[in-house]
């Protein structure tokens, strides 16, 4: 994956974990250059959640390493880190308390920016994320549908211009008309802010339309990793059950035409 | 006299006994939101360490009021009389809600939201500050308005302990049986208490759909309670503040003790010169011992026989010298001093209406025996439980009525009587009524009852420091009889006539 020869954001060199006795990751190494987007897809409880969370330190690694910009994350100030990896999540968690400006506010508030370039980046990323800055600034998250709340938790998530963006799951909740608008909103986004992206799905199809690359995530293991077309044609038994949907999708659909 | 009018002409003191009940309220639920929350903040974070401390603010709940400022009177620092310990008292009851809705507002959160502060790199101090206390914020206004709510109530006792506020009016009210005061003090309060609750319940509303507008109200509502919070604070300084070199003068709750606290009063107060401060109208037998055995008041007058069974726990003698023998010394041996009794006696009264006594020519208790079988008697709840009630007169006597007595409040029984709803009452000896309604006390020609000479009790290093004070306190020794009693009961209870003009009108006309 680094064969474009930029530096590693992200660096994973043979992490163990387990939750109590059940073993999570057993041996899982992984490199992201800067500016990629690497989508890892598994089932359920493949442990796609916990590698994120041991990206921006909510978790270490039991055994091996981490490494966020060269540097292993035990040494990292937690709550510095945290600010340079912005994180979306299915549920979005906008704080119902605040505006959609004061949510997507709350990193460059707590970096301490002053009101003057607050503001401005609130309006800047509102219209990035294809929202009216005027309109919606002032809004409280349970006046916006499910479709504008995910666009505004990552706009929340950009908020400070973090150099890494962490996705768990981040439009699996939305009706698939509203997904597909997303994720072209999506690429138009990353198209423009290059950020080192790392997305958990369990939708091979939206690895594929995020993605650089794809991973595929079995017993802990990292089973394939590759660009989306090679994964597509992966004969691996770990892989072929995920890519069973779409083949039979992309059967019914030949079958029509 | 109607309530309006009994306001109009008590002006001044209705909104001195306002400020006070506010004041206790208000300083005792700002005390309890500054410890409650962060206990309920510890509670939901360590349950280990929190459910032990919601158990005891649990405990706490269930002690009676009453009972909780009999404790703690004695103690150093927070007990005595007055507004310290109220407020000591009512911010314990204050804690429960407060603590439990902060716990549970806390735990209602939505947890992806803790998840998404703390991935967004807030420490734990910012994810509490910006996130979880703003969203438990409704919630535990809840619990302030309910813990303000009970404090407007419970601190309707506090004038048990001399702390003011509505309570005053309503222990004054039950002492007199006059319903006119009692709701004098009971309506405010209970009004104050609906104002409380409805102001916080608006915060609470306010609070919960986020709005601009209601954050701007929301601040000025805060300043306003940290404003009431300062003179708060500062009042209850200056109040704390003792005086050493007055004498104080206690007495209990009723219409004869606060007469009496006044004569003692203003006894002391002509013949010595020096200041007293009266600490009148104190809520019973047990808080005026402690509070005489403590030196929060120098002297109140009690009653033998009440002396020997209540304070000190000994069998009933009806014999009076042997009794004031016996608690002379008792009192003695804890420091106190009982003076020769003031001359008269507040035993039970069995009472009839004069013209039956009349026309069955009935003087004595002996002789009520025969009639006894046609009438109905009526007694308070503590005559027919008392060792000294009702079982053994009834046994004394061979009285068997018409059917078994009625238990009735005493604020009801000279009425029931006089409305010929009984016959025969057990009332007091002293009470005005009896005059006022021309009943007749029915001798007790077999001596069953115990003596109850009232009689002064002072803290004897007092009079030891103030020679002048024992004369002027032996000057009232024998100076009042049974009549004068009664006829200062009446002027008071039934004429509505001030305790202190009574009490100088008798000590000028006796002099």
């Amino acid at each position: 994956m680094n064969d474009s020869g930029r530096a590693s954001a992200i660096v994973f060199r043979d992490v163990h974990f387990s939750r109590g006795a059940q073993p999570v990751l057993r041996g899982f190494s992984l490199a992201i250059a800067a500016g990629d987007t690497l989508a890892l897809v598994g089932r359920s409880g493949a442990g796609k959640s916990t590698i994120l969370k041991l990206i921006n330190r909510i978790l270490v690694p039991d055994s091996g390493e981490v490494l966020v910009e060269s540097r292993p994350t035990h040494t990292w100030d937690p709550f510095e880190l945290r600010r340079r990896a912005g994180y979306v999540m299915q549920e979005v968690g906008l704080f119902p308390h605040l505006t959609i400006g004061q949510n997507i506010a709350t990193v460059p508030r707590l970096l301490g920016w002053d009101d003057g370039r607050v503001d401005r980046r609130v309006t800047e990323l509102l219209e990035l994320v294809g929202l009216d800055p005027k309109d919606y600034g002032r809004r409280r998250p349970d006046q916006l549908s499910g479709g504008q709340r995910q666009r505004v938790g990552v706009a929340r998530a950009l908020g400070a211009d973090p150099p890494i963006l962490l996705m768990d799951e981040p439009f699996g909740a939305l009706d698939p008309v509203t997904r597909a608008e997303i994720h072209r909103e999506f690429r138009r986004i990353q198209e423009r802010v290059r950020k080192t992206v790392v997305l958990v799905t369990h939708d091979m199809a939206e690895a594929f339309a995020l993605a650089t690359y794809v991973g595929v995530l079995s017993d802990g293991v990292l089973a394939v990793v590759g660009e989306p077309a090679v994964v597509a044609r992966s004969t691996d038994s770990r892989v072929r059950p995920l890519l069973e949907p779409l083949i039979e999708a992309s059967a019914v659909l030949g079958r029509r035409s | 006299m109607t309530v309006f009018h009994f306001w109009r002409t008590h002006a001044n003191e209705f909104f001195t006994l306002l400020g006070q009940h506010v004041l206790l309220v208000c300083a005792s639920t700002v005390v309890a939101i500054a410890v409650g929350v962060p206990v309920g903040i510890l509670a939901a974070r360590r349950p280990r360490i929190g459910a032990p401390i919601v158990w005891l603010a649990n405990v706490v709940q269930t002690i009676p009021s009453l009972a909780m400022f009999g404790f703690l009177l004695p103690l150093p620092f927070i007990g005595g009389l007055g507004a310290r310990v109220a407020i000591f008292v009512l911010i314990l009851y204050a804690l429960l809600p407060i603590v439990r809705t902060t716990t549970a507002g806390l735990r209602s959160i939505d947890p992806i939201l803790i998840e998404a502060g703390t991935a967004m790199g807030m420490t734990p101090g910012q994810l509490m500050r910006q996130v979880e206390l703003p969203l438990a914020l409704p919630s535990i206004v809840a619990g302030i308005r309910v813990a303000a709510v009970i404090g407007v109530g419970t601190a309707t006792i506090a004038a048990a302990v001399g702390a003011g506020g509505f309570g005053e009016y309503i222990f004054r009210g039950l002492s007199m049986v006059d319903s006119t005061v009692i709701l004098a003090g009971a309506i405010p309060s209970a009004l104050l208490a609906l104002t409380i609750d409805g102001a916080l319940t608006l915060v609470e509303r306010g609070l919960k759909d986020f709005s601009r507008a209601h954050r701007r109200r929301l601040r000025a509502a805060v300043a306003l309670v940290v404003l009431i919070a300062a003179a708060t604070a500062g009042v209850v300084a200056v109040s704390a503040r003792r005086s050493h070199d007055a004498i104080r003068i206690g007495s209990k709750n009723f219409t004869e003790q606060i007469i009496l606290g006044e004569i003692v009063a203003q006894t002391i107060e002509t013949r010595t010169g020096l200041r007293v401060e009266r600490r009148l109208n104190l809520g019973g037998t047990f808080i005026c011992d402690r509070a005489v055995r403590s030196g929060d008041i120098d002297a109140y007058v009690e009653y033998t026989g009440t002396a020997q069974t209540a304070i000190f726990h000994q069998q009933v003698d009806t014999d009076s010298r042997r009794v004031l023998a016996a608690v002379k010394a008792q009192y003695a041996g804890g420091g106190l001093t009982l003076l020769d009794p003031l001359g008269f006696e507040n035993t039970f009264a069995m009472l009839i209406r004069g013209d039956d006594a009349g026309r069955l020519g009935v003087r004595t208790l002996s002789q009520a025996a025969a009639f006894a079988p046609s009438w109905r008697a009526g007694f308070g709840y503590e005559f027919l439980q008392r060792q000294d009630g009702y079982p053994g007169l009834a046994r004394t006597y061979g009285l068997h009525f018409a059917r078994p007595p009625t238990a009735m409040d005493l604020s009801l029984i000279y009425r029931a009587l006089m409305e010929r709803q009984v016959d025969l009452i057990a009332g007091d000896a002293t009470s005005g009524l009896i005059d006022a309604y021309g009943f007749t006390m029915l001798e007790d020609d077999r001596h069953y009852f115990p003596p109850y000479d009232a009689a002064v009790v002072a803290r004897s290093s007092v009079l030891l420091a103030h020679p002048d004070v024992k004369e002027a306190l032996a000057s009232l020794s024998g100076r009042i009889r049974v009549a004068d009693m009664r006829r200062m009961n009446r002027a008071v209870d039934a004429d509505h006539r001030d305790a202190a003009d009574v009490a100088r009108d008798f000590l000028r006309r006796d002099r």
